[in-house]
């Protein structure tokens, strides 16, 4: 993953920024959220422990490149590296419970997404909101170029990447590479 | 055992090389190191095969190194099928920012197309 990205002319967006909130089609009213929410806070400890739930909750058929760990002691320190650097993080909440979790990690000039969706919530919708809250989210606070590897037979994802506007950017290996351009913040 | 390390510069296969000398030296392996080239790392194959002899050297083993031109993947298959080795070792890729696993090009085209059975070092 090194040399130069090509970026899509066509740009991302823009979308709306979190905080906001929506009813899934479960019928399950979910929150999204900045984490932490606001850019100079620090976000509390329970709710840092509710990520760790949801990720120790996870089914490791889900994982994907060897994430997010299985070990609660590795998703700590992983979720320490990704939530602690200069990146943009967005939380799906279920009252207290995390449904989801979103993140850009810096790379140089540009950003690294993910997104998860724990399972119990996967097909309601979830994805697609975090992902436009995430890059709403990114583009509010200047970010242009993100890019992510997705792995190639997992459909359901590369069809949410493709519908926010994400584009193939390398096709060469065994995981595919996504980029997207954000619009500028209205 | 007869094993083929293939070495191109990448910080994965470099951990490779260290874990699979420490591992001929263990396990008494009839080790020879392939130095490939890479166009992905910023190596030159001159500070790779400077690399490989200073490890081997440290740990006291005596394998043949090689300089191998060319496509890397397509070479280290010919080699190991050739030659008759048992296995194939090679970088386990690289982690993303986000910590994700990317597997380097050389190590897929030697998983798929290899008869002779592969080892990626993690």
């Amino acid at each position: 993953m090194t040399g130069d990205r090509m970026y899509p002319e066509e740009p991302a967006g823009p979308f709306d920024p979190p905080p906001l909130s929506f009813v899934d089609r479960d019928d399950r009213t979910i929150e999204i959220r900045p984490y932490p929410p606001d850019a100079e806070g620090e976000a509390g400890e329970a709710e840092f422990e509710a990520l760790v739930e949801m990720y120790t909750a996870f089914d490791p058929a889900d994982r994907a490149q060897g994430i997010p760990p299985s070990r609660e002691a590795d998703v700590r320190s992983w979720l320490e590296t990704i939530l602690g650097g200069e990146g943009y993080n967005v939380v799906a909440w279920d009252g207290d419970a995390v449904a989801g979790h979103a993140t850009l990690v810096e790379d140089g000039e540009a950003y690294e997404l993910a997104i998860f969706v724990l399972q119990k919530y996967q097909g309601s919708g979830i994805g697609t909101h975090l992902m436009k809250a995430l890059l709403g989210h990114g583009a509010a606070n200047g970010v242009e170029h993100v890019w992510l590897t997705v792995e190639r037979w997992n459909r359901a994802a590369v069809g949410l990447y493709k519908k926010v506007g994400f584009e193939t950017s390398d096709a060469e290996s065994f995981e595919l590479e996504m980029t997207a351009q954000l619009a500028k913040p209205e | 055992m007869k094993v083929l390390l293939g070495v191109g510069g990448s910080e994965d296969s470099l951990r490779a090389l260290e874990d699979t000398v420490e591992r001929a030296r263990a396990a008494g392996d009839d080790l020879t190191v392939a130095v490939v080239e890479n166009p992905r790392s910023e190596r030159t194959p001159e500070e790779v095969e400077e690399r490989v002899r200073a490890v081997l050297g440290d740990a006291g083993i005596d394998a043949d190194v090689r300089r191998v031109d060319g496509d890397a993947g397509s070479q280290i298959v010919d080699i190991a099928e050739d030659e008759g080795f048992d296995m194939i070792a090679l970088g386990g890729g690289e982690t993303s920012p986000m910590g994700k696993i990317n597997l380097g090009s050389i190590a897929q085209f030697v998983l798929l197309n290899s008869h002779v059975s592969v080892k990626l070092v993690r």
